[in-house]
């Protein structure tokens, strides 16, 4: 019982203080943590940005203008620049989630556990979770619409609509992430599970999900790969928006729904582990 | 009387049928320092963790500032201030940044969190460490630190576990002036710890824990009174010895405990019964005649030393 249930009032006045007080971390508490991570950010700024133009270039030259050379005739009916672009777009998203949702994610739980130190103030387990993907999201944004630049700049992108892959980019990253924080939020001891992330989970999905060459070039036991993976889902639908590539509208609503609905049940899973660790 | 700012009634938590904290009562008035003292593993911290509004209990009360934690978490949570046991300050912010992120936490505006940072700096005596990384920080320094972020949103209790636990001896006593001084302030502090010492420095009032229950409670004066006598003699007859010496000396004392490697002599005069003990023919290796401790209170009601 409290002295405000028993009375169904606030009959005292520490009580009122603390449910005045506990108003705004209710309200703005995410963006509270959002601001912490941004900060913490900060300290590399630099290689952040480095990496967000040297990572496009590298990859630019490499492939669009030295691969493309043995593909003369392009991939399905586009260049193989205009091709590979949109799907490094989303590449580079998920590098992002991978690394900020993979040992960040122990690290606040383990060796440096700054979300125990959030959760004794009034913030809670969804709060921290939602501040560190809204973190995550800023710098995600930031990288790819960078990446956008470059790749506009290489003339890659022949539609007007080809903006709009910046937000498939970042709905493919902010997924992947997800996914990934569901699972390492719930890791007690690293017992090398990230690296296995990196080589079992991150790497096949880069190289089977229709990044390099079309999903149907696959042997048809592999294309399931790409069907349940998300970086194939945001490749296709940053190529309908950058160069128009013709596919029926269902498939284009379901790479939407498919991607949208793995962060909706990421984000409530990773949510769910979060406050379990933190309030047990 | 005023209202209790703690107040805890058969308060219980256990894990897979265990219980860590099996079915405690104590208040905590305003105002007031109260420590919980065991050693480890008795369950302070999981009471901490209750009290501090982030575990949720099995079973019975608590109320924190008249509200139930369960329902009201964020709410307490921004009128209390937590020391934990394991530093948990950002590492890859710097000294005065960890403040001013933390007092954000609160919902206070930047200008007044790098007010009070500055502020608080000075209390920690880290004023002049603000822009250094937190892993450059001493031991001490960094539970400062911890401690200046409890403050930042001036709690009206502050919760400290294990507060100077792996600190050398002048860093302790850093932190114990600067508890010491928050406590003449007003702050109600509520804290853990197995040193008997550090209890019997800060605490008005404490309940002794082990095994999850309460053993007694009362202040570190009245304890030893009624636990234990005025003086303990402590004599070594080397360890094959010690029980021999015992079988030997019954009488002798009020009371005789043999631990492994000394004998303790509970007695109103130690002095006294070092005398009656040389005139027996028995004459100890190493003897000391000292005030009993919460050590000693501790040793009679759980039969075990509290530093195992």
């Amino acid at each position: 019982m409290t002295a405000a249930d028993t009375t169904g009032r606030i009959d005292r006045e520490d009580a009122r203080r603390a449910l005045t007080a506990g108003v705004a971390p209710r309200r703005w508490g995410s963006w509270y943590v959002a601001e912490h991570r941004l900060l913490a950010m900060k300290g590399y700024v630099g290689e952040a940005v480095f990496q967000s133009f040297g990572n496009p270039l590298i990859y630019l030259f490499a492939l669009g203008v030295g691969l493309a050379s043995l593909v003369p005739q392009g991939v399905a009916g586009v260049s193989y620049l205009e091709f590979v672009a949109p799907a490094l777009m989303a590449t580079a998203a998920m590098t992002i989630a991978a690394n900020e949702t993979t040992y960040p994610v122990l690290m606040g739980f383990k060796w440096n556990p700054t979300f125990f130190g959030m959760n004794a103030a009034p913030l809670t387990g969804g709060q921290i979770v939602n501040g560190i993907m809204l973190a995550i999201l800023a710098r995600m944004i930031m990288t790819v619409t960078i990446y956008f630049g470059v790749i506009l700049a290489f003339g890659a992108v022949p539609s007007a609509w080809g903006v709009l892959a910046i937000g498939s980019a970042v709905l493919t990253g902010m997924a992947i992430g997800l996914v990934l924080s569901s699972y390492t939020s719930t890791i007690k001891d690293d017992r090398g599970q990230m690296a296995m992330i990196q080589r079992f989970g991150i790497m096949p999905l880069f190289l089977f999900s229709g990044t390099f060459f079309p999903l149907e070039q696959l042997p048809v036991y592999l294309q399931p790969i790409g069907w349940i993976s998300p970086l194939w889902h945001g490749a296709e639908l940053g190529r309908v928006a950058t160069y128009g590539l013709e596919e029926s509208l269902w498939l284009t609503v379901t790479h939407v729904g498919y991607l949208s609905g793995i962060i909706v049940v990421g984000l409530w899973a990773t949510r769910r582990h979060f406050v379990r660790r933190l309030n047990r | 009387m005023p209202e209790s700012v703690i107040s805890a009634t058969a308060l219980t938590k256990t894990y897979g049928g265990v219980a860590a904290v099996d079915s405690i009562d104590f208040e905590v008035a305003p105002g007031e320092s109260f420590g919980l003292l065991g050693p480890n593993g008795a369950g302070k911290s999981t009471t901490m963790r209750m009290v501090g509004a982030v575990s949720t209990r099995t079973s019975g009360d608590l109320t924190i500032l008249g509200l139930d934690p369960e329902h009201h978490g964020p709410d307490i949570r921004s009128q209390l201030g937590v020391v934990p046991q394991q530093d948990n300050l950002d590492m890859d912010l710097r000294v005065r940044d960890n403040l001013l992120v933390y007092g954000r936490y609160f919902g206070l505006p930047r200008a007044l969190v790098a007010e009070r940072a500055d502020a608080l700096l000075e209390f920690a005596q880290l004023a002049d460490r603000a822009k250094s990384k937190v892993d450059d920080l001493s031991g001490g320094m960094k539970r400062r630190l911890t401690i200046a972020r409890a403050l930042i949103n001036e709690p009206r209790i502050l919760l400290l576990d294990e507060p100077t636990t792996g600190l050398d001896p002048q860093a302790r006593h850093i932190l114990w002036d600067r508890l010491f001084r928050l406590k003449e302030q007003g702050t109600t502090l509520v804290l853990t710890t197995h040193y008997m010492d550090e209890a019997e420095q800060l605490c008005d009032r404490l309940v002794v824990v082990d095994k999850g229950r309460i053993m007694a409670e009362g202040s570190p004066a009245q304890l030893i009174r009624e636990h234990s006598s005025r003086e303990v003699l402590e004599v070594r007859f080397g360890s094959d010895r010690n029980a021999h010496v015992a079988e030997q000396i019954v009488g002798l004392g009020e009371r005789i405990e043999v631990l492994p490697d000394r004998l303790l002599i509970y007695s109103a005069n130690g002095e006294a019964d070092l005398v009656a003990l040389t005139e027996r023919g028995l004459h100890p290796i190493t003897s000391l005649v000292r005030r009993s401790s919460l050590e000693d209170v501790f040793l009679r009601l759980t039969g075990r030393s509290l530093i195992e």
